[in-house]
């Protein structure tokens, strides 16, 4: 039990993808102009994340060692197609503003990354627990991204408005500019915090 | 002609596939740090980017639309890409293994970059023609490659700056990579 807690954790972090290890890069940046848009895209990437590692555990003594990554991706890319369609059909708004970068789950090194350090060599139950701890990582370094972004560029979080009426906002940090510079500040912050714990 | 230079213009510099569009940050991250391995592997991406987005678009038209199979084109597509990239990893190993030992271990890993299968989605769902694909191709990954050399530079003469020491490695580069994006959106309304 106490090391399902640790897989669980250890991407929540001490190995979060996105501040620690700077890896899932491209929808981090792209989607996160709002915090809506930060959480729904984290959330897919979760669900894929403990599908693929799941079946992946399951099968890890089937797929012989050669052909293994072209495997990973097939399996892969079935459930990124799965939550493609879904979206398609029932959040037909959010498939259009995530939009390409739906598909690119499927190169989102996280997840291919998962499944060969750690799914490939571990027990079922275990692949599901890092999954989901890596996914809600994710997740949440999302959020926090998209929220920060929309706060300063339209003065709101979730849709809600905090800023009032008229307040300036800073449109910057709605464009691609303002990503780059969010997550380069975000990252000096958790290292901060990292060298701080480590130090104490 | 006019339509074809608009889409190079465009996937080159209006809207950059690394600053504008932010696909293929993690090689654009990783390999930015000496400007001779960011030459190499910016056109090592190109090459694949170019037979890559030509192949998709002849299995997208040929094969998965007249057969009524548009839902497997994510695992065709990156199908594609993989044998690809092996194929061209082999063809290099025989005619230029001087080349071949130059890009070393960015051969493989151009598979894992999201930019080429973003284009050849993109050039899916924006109707492009074979030789416009092509264009589209070429002229985004020399647009990945003008990035990957900008930003390499910097970070080379950065090298003896006196950086506070959490924004050292990747902060600073991120930060970096916003005001070269800032500089970019300098080019919207070109085309």
């Amino acid at each position: 039990m106490a090391s399902l807690w640790k897989d669980f954790v250890r991407g929540l972090w001490e190995e979060n993808p996105t501040f620690r290890i700077l890896i899932g890069l491209c929808p981090t940046l792209a989607v996160t102009t709002s915090a809506i848009n930060g959480m729904s895209m984290g959330l897919a990437t979760a669900f894929v994340l403990i599908c693929s590692s799941a079946l992946i555990s399951l099968l890890k003594r089937l797929i012989p060692d050669k052909v293994r990554i072209p495997a990973y991706i097939i399996v892969i890319a079935t459930f990124v197609t799965i939550v493609d369609l879904f979206m398609n059909a029932y959040l037909p708004e959010l498939h259009q503003v995530l939009g390409l970068f739906i598909p690119l789950i499927v190169v989102n090194c996280i997840v291919l990354g998962r499944a060969e350090a750690f799914a490939s060599k571990n027990t079922v139950i275990a692949s599901v627990f890092d999954g989901l701890g890596m996914g809600l990582g994710f997740t949440w370094a999302l959020t926090l991204l998209g929220s920060i972004r929309e706060i300063l560029g339209a003065g709101s979080v979730f849709g809600y408005r905090l800023l009032p009426e008229g307040a300036t906002t800073f449109g910057i940090m709605s464009l691609p500019p303002g990503g780059f510079i969010t997550l380069g500040i975000l990252i000096a912050v958790m290292n901060m915090i990292a060298n701080r714990q480590k130090a104490s | 002609m006019m339509n074809l230079f608009v889409i190079l213009l465009s996937a080159l510099l209006v809207n950059n596939f690394v600053l504008v569009r932010f696909l293929g940050i993690c090689p654009f991250m990783g390999v930015s740090k000496q400007v001779d391995s960011a030459i190499g592997m910016g056109l090592a991406t190109t090459f694949v980017m170019v037979v890559a987005s030509a192949a998709t678009w002849l299995i997208q038209w040929f094969l998965l639309e007249p057969f009524g199979l548009p839902f497997l084109q994510n695992m065709a597509f990156i199908l594609v890409i993989a044998s690809m990239v092996q194929l061209v990893e082999m063809f290099l190993h025989k005619t230029s293994p001087g080349l071949y030992r130059a890009m070393g271990i960015f051969l493989p890993l151009i598979t894992t970059n999201c930019a080429i299968l973003g284009l050849a989605i993109m050039a899916v769902q924006g109707n492009y023609s074979f030789i416009e694909t092509v264009v589209f191709a070429l002229g985004g990954g020399l647009g990945f490659t003008l990035a990957l050399i900008l930003l390499a530079g910097i970070r080379e003469d950065l090298e003896f700056a006196d950086i506070p020491k959490p924004l050292q490695g990747a902060g600073i580069a991120f930060i970096i990579a916003g005001l070269l994006s800032l500089a970019f959106s300098g080019f919207a309304g070109l085309v």
